[in-house]
């Protein structure tokens, strides 16, 4: 558990740390909590000649609320989410979902940046963006551009951003509605066996809009187009749930690991894409 | 005139002795984050050690290159077998009579064996040679099912074995056949089932798991050459015995070598072995003249030093209709991995295991033992529990369940009905054991009324109604256990280790002040040593515990003694230390008698005093005895106030409790809740009921994680797929339950306090407990056994099996 050789940089603004990456190429990561990268590292499942710390940089800090957009900067802890009032108010699957990752150790210095910007299929926060229809905005050399998360993820650690581009905040409108992250996982501090990040909207008796989107379940995260469209205008019964879930298992494809094999993965995304529909729907 | 102001109790109650939840004296540093581990020494010029580890279970080494590790700057050296070979160093004894390699020699036999050790100035620059070592391996096939490594055609794993037919416990007959071990009486057993009214049949897998201490295992090795003296700081169960065989393999004279035991971080029974990083940092500090340090990282500790475990063990029970046990038949197939490294008395190659007879009085067992080389890592030692007894605890009551289900029986009243009961005591069991007390039944009918058993039953029998109209997914089991352990290794006549009988040790130097120090051969790792050791001293010789330090681990100043594992200390130091706090007494006696100028016979004992019989009010305190035995000269007396006592106990002791789990179950995802843990524990006389809580508390843990999760799994080519923390269960405090802690106490009768040895019972007894609810939860769909670790998958696929998903 002890690292290769790296240089430390700790530039203090944006454009310096775009600098260095350009000048190291793929010789050079941003470092951001370090608690994804840093066990890599240590378990020297990843080389990196030049670590580019990110926490000297403020403009990458700060949770805006907006009336109609809500913008979090990458640099963001998943601790700095849970501890927002008006964050919580404005879209309280935020704080449900980071809740749920790791331990209070974890989440202070985790960010939402790195862990959107990861890419690891086990990471909470990018399903939930794509359930969000979150955007991320990337800066590089040829200056700012914004990215779908929906369009976000390729492959396992595969993503649109690419080696000289920095990630620099997410965005998204505020949640109506109701909402439920569920996971199931088997101790504190472990990734998802399954997990499923629910929004949807009710009008009158029915269901007016929903977006189902789920975490571990194949090598990117899974937005459910067809499971979300399979409640709306309906009551949200147990025959809904049903055709949502069977639309939903069709999109996944998870593989077998320590968690549990793939028929027991395909069960249990079902079982927790019911309970979080059911208690998405008591909250609407 | 002598103050007599405090009262009996006001003295007794001074002396924090026997009986007293006295504070844990240890935790004033260990809180305070000033423990001293081995990893917190540091030495000039010490040197750091890492090792090339093998990524294949089964290769040959064909070449090992160190040119470029030796070229980066900071290098000292890269050692191999080829190095250690002309020291007869490449090879090591293990504990079980066999030998394991230091150094791989010629092939390797697990994943992560050691195939070099770097030396070099920090630890970076190791962990960077090692990067640059290059080493050529040719796959061989990899057996890592022991039943597969016994077909005739399986691939010969321990070809420095071949021909040999004969091991260190009798007989081989296969090529990774390691040794058969029988117990018992095997015609009456066979006619016993055959004319038995009711047989269950099951095997038992008590899957392969690891101790995993917080603080990994590690050394410092410093070669003093101009004195020759050789100091070992190390994780060391057993200080003594690592001096002993260090001084047997390598030549240095006994005197010549110190080993030094300092604060240990846990250690389960991980840290009785020895391992090759304990001889390639010794052989480095010799050929540097430098101290050497090496501590091993988490997935070191988990892939490469003891695992816990992997027994599967294929039983047959038989019971009259009405539920009468007749006879036990057990047959295990006992995975050893590459090297039989195993931790146990020499007679005893599957350790206790023939407690499998449990807390129940059956006339006629069988047991055979077949232990079994396979491409996993050597180890089979006691995780918190004496030698293979969680195995043993666990597969009885696993088979008193199975039996219950065959019977359409109650498992609380099979049970009941057939404990070995008060009046049998001392009781002969059937593989060869003499229990030396217990009260199974009163245990027992206390620990059902206190979880309100009958109720539960009929909540449970409700829920099950519930479930089959579709109102609920989740189910309730109820899982008991009664266990009954062996521990306080042990009698010399029969228990030693390399030839090393298992007796302990404890010498006293009362100081003329009246404190006094006690060195002990056993050595804490977490037992709170410090504390007890020193109550059970305050009460035989009347000096507060607060004045008694209590000194372990340094072979150069205690006295000679086995080290702690399999529950021993209490047993076996703890009467080491009442004995010699006897011979203490016995001398004081003498000193009060010249005192009082009375003859010894007319003064007596009284807590913290000896007084003139019929006149209490002349009396000399321990104090004053202490002071006189250094200061007048009394005729026919040496001056000064020790003793050293040498306890080879006359038998085991035979800790039991009573444990009952009520688990939720979720159908759909496996997901459990425990709703209660009723942990009722009889460990003998209670030193210290705070930290017996404690023992509990930390053991039940480590049985939850073992019976739910935690497991050293390997896929078919050897790999280890739960090298790390995220896959290995370690429980936060968020999975832990509340647990509620109980006891009776029934004194062991050969032991000179009553006591018997706590500290392993929680792991013992949780293990069944924990299994034996999930099982039990799903015995109204008709299931009978499924294999530990009950994660959420292997819960999934009972109910899957069973139809509850459709
Ligand atoms: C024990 C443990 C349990 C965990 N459990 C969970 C869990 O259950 N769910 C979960 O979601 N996560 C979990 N995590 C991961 C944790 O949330 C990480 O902190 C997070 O995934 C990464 O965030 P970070 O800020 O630490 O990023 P880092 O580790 O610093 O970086 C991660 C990667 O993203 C890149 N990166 C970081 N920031 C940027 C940026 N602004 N622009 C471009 N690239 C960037 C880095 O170069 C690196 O490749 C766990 C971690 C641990 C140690």
């Amino acid at each position: 558990m002890i690292p290769g050789h790296f240089e430390y940089h700790r530039p203090t603004d944006v454009a310096s740390a775009l600098g260095i990456l350009a000048t190291h190429g793929d010789e050079a990561r941003a470092l951001a909590g370090g608690h994804s990268l840093i066990p890599m590292m240590k378990l020297r499942m990843a080389a990196v000649g030049h670590l580019v710390d990110l926490q000297a940089i403020p403009e990458l800090r700060g949770i805006e609320v907006g009336p109609g957009r809500i913008r979090i900067g990458a640099m963001v802890t998943q601790a700095d989410i849970i501890a927002h009032a008006g964050l919580t108010a404005a879209a309280p699957i935020l704080a449900e979902t980071a809740l749920m990752i790791a331990d209070p150790q974890v989440r202070n210095m985790g960010t939402i940046g790195g862990n959107v910007a990861n890419g690891d299929p086990g990471n909470d926060m990018p399903a939930l963006m794509q359930c969000l229809d979150a955007s991320f905005e990337l800066r590089g050399p040829e200056g700012a551009r914004t990215v779908k998360a929906r369009a976000f993820y390729e492959s396992a650690y595969v993503t649109a951003r690419s080696d000289d581009e920095l990630l620099t905040a997410v965005s998204f409108a505020p949640t109506g509605g109701g909402y439920a992250y569920e996971k199931q996982k088997r101790k504190v501090g472990d990734y998802a066996t399954a997990a499923a990040a629910v929004i949807l909207t009710r009008a009158g008796a029915t269901c007016a809009s929903a977006s189902i989107a789920m975490t571990n379940l194949a090598d990117t995260p899974v937005w459910a187009e067809a499971a979300g469209a399979a409640l709306v205008g309906t009551p949200v019964d147990a025959a809904a749930i049903k055709a949502a879930v069977a639309a939903m298992r069709a999109a996944i494809s998870p593989t077998g690991d320590n968690r549990g094999p793939v028929a027991f993965k395909h069960h249990v995304a079902g079982a927790v894409l019911g309970h979080a529909i059911a208690r998405a729907w008591s909250r609407a | 005139m002598n103050d007599q102001s405090p009262t009996r109790d006001e003295r007794i109650e001074k002396l924090k002795g026997l009986g007293a939840s006295r504070r844990r004296v240890e935790d004033v540093r260990f809180t305070q984050g000033k423990g001293n581990y081995v990893d917190d020494i540091k030495m000039p010029g010490m040197l750091f050690g890492d090792f090339v580890r093998s990524p294949y279970a089964h290769a040959r080494v064909v070449s090992v290159n160190k040119a470029a590790a030796l070229a980066l700057p900071g290098v000292v050296a890269v050692l191999t077998a080829e190095d250690l070979a002309p020291l007869g160093l490449h090879w090591m004894p293990t504990l079980a009579g066999d030998k394991q390699m230091v150094l791989a020699d010629g092939k390797v036999l697990f994943q992560g064996q050691e195939v070099a050790f770097v030396v070099a100035k920090d630890r970076y620059t190791a962990a960077d040679a090692v990067e640059l070592i290059e080493v050529e391996y040719e796959d061989l096939p990899v057996v890592t099912d022991p039943f597969k490594a016994l077909e005739p055609d399986a691939p010969v794993l321990r070809e420095d074995l071949a021909g040999k037919t004969e091991g260190a416990h009798g007989h081989r007959r296969h090529h990774n056949h390691i040794f058969t071990w029988e117990m018992g009486d095997e015609a009456g057993t066979e006619t016993a089932l055959s004319e038995a009214e009711v047989v269950a049949e099951e095997t038992v897998y008590y899957h392969r798991t690891h101790p995993c201490p917080l603080e990994t295992c590690g050394c410092v090795a410093s070669m003093d050459k101009v004195n020759g003296k050789l100091t070992v700081w190390g994780t060391f169960q057993a200080p003594h015995a690592v001096r002993t065989v260090a001084s047997l393999i390598s030549g240095i004279a006994e005197h010549n070598i110190r080993i030094i035991s300092p604060d240990i971080g846990g250690g389960f029974g991980n840290k009785v072995g020895v391992y090759p990083g304990y001889i390639c940092s010794i052989v480095a500090s010799i050929v540097t003249g430098v101290p050497v340090k090496w501590v091993e990282d988490r997935m070191e500790n988990l892939m490469s030093t003891a695992f816990a475990r992997d027994y599967w063990m294929k039983g047959r029970i038989s019971a009259t209709k009405d539920g009468r046990i007749t006879a036990l038949d057990c047959h295990v197939t006992a995975d050893h991995g590459a090297f039989d490294a195993c931790a146990d008395p020499t007679k005893f190659p599957a350790g206790f295991f023939n407690i499998c007879t449990g807390s129940y009085d059956i006339p006629v067992a069988h047991l055979t033992v077949d232990g079994v080389y396979t491409n996993k890592a050597p180890g089979g030692v006691a995780y918190r529990c004496s030698f293979r007894v969680t195995e043993a605890a666990y597969f009885i009551e696993r088979m008193i369940e199975v039996l219950a289900i065959k019977l359409g029986m109650d498992a609380a009243d099979l049970r009941a009905k057939n404990f070995i009961r008060k009046d049998q005591f001392p009781y002969h069991s059937a593989l060869g054991w003499e229990y030396d007390s217990g009260d199974y039944h009163t245990a027992w009918a206390k620990a059902l009324e206190a979880v309100g058993y009958k109720s539960l039953r009929a909540e449970q029998a409700a829920r099950v109604e519930a479930f089959k109209r579709g109102e609920t997914r989740k189910l309730i089991g109820i899982g008991l256990c009664h266990f009954t352990e062996i521990v306080g290794a042990g009698p010399v006549k029969n228990c030693d280790i390399l030839g090393l009988g298992m007796f302990d040790s404890c010498e006293i130097r009362i100081h003329p002040t009246g404190s006094a120090i006690a060195r002990l051969g056993t050595i804490s790792q977490g037992q709170g040593h410090a504390t007890t050791f020193a109550q059970i001293l305050a009460s035989e010789i009347g000096l507060p515990a607060d004045d008694i330090t209590i000194e372990e681990g340094d072979t150069d100043t205690a006295p000679y003694g086995l080290g702690t594992y399999g529950s021993r200390s209490t047993p076996v130091a703890g009467a080491a230390t009442a004995m010699a706090g006897r011979k203490i007494r016995a001398k004081a006696q003498m000193i009060a008698a010249y005192l009082l100028e009375v003859h010894d016979d007319d003064v007596e004992w009284d807590v913290d005093r000896f007084t003139v019989k019929g006149a209490p009010e002349r009396f000399k305190t321990m104090k004053e005895i202490a002071f006189a035995a250094y200061h007048n000269a009394i005729p026919g007396l040496e001056p000064g106030l020790e003793a050293v006592s040498y306890y080879d106990p006359p038998n085991m002791t035979y800790p039991f409790g009573a444990y009952i789990c009520v688990m939720e179950i979720d159908v759909d995802t496996g997901v459990w809740e425990i709703r209660q843990f009723y942990a009722l524990d009889d460990c003998g006389t209670r030193i210290n009921p705070m930290i017996i809580e404690g023992q509990v508390h930390g053991g039940v843990t480590e049985g939850l994680a073992i019976a739910m999760g935690q497991e050293l799994a390997y896929d078919e080519i050897g790999n280890v797929k739960t090298g790390t923390l995220m896959d290995f269960f370690i429980p936060t405090a968020w999975e832990t339950p509340h647990y509620i802690t109980d006891f009776t106490e029934t004194p062991s009768p050969h032991h000179p306090i009553g006591a018997k040895g706590v500290g392993e019972s929680p792991n013992v007894g949780s293990v069944p407990a924990f299994s034996n609810a999930v099982q039990d939860a799903f015995r109204a769909f008709g299931h009978v056994h499924a294999h530990m670790p009950h994660d959420h998958w292997r819960i999934w696929t009972i109910a899957e099996g069973l139809g509850l998903h459709a």
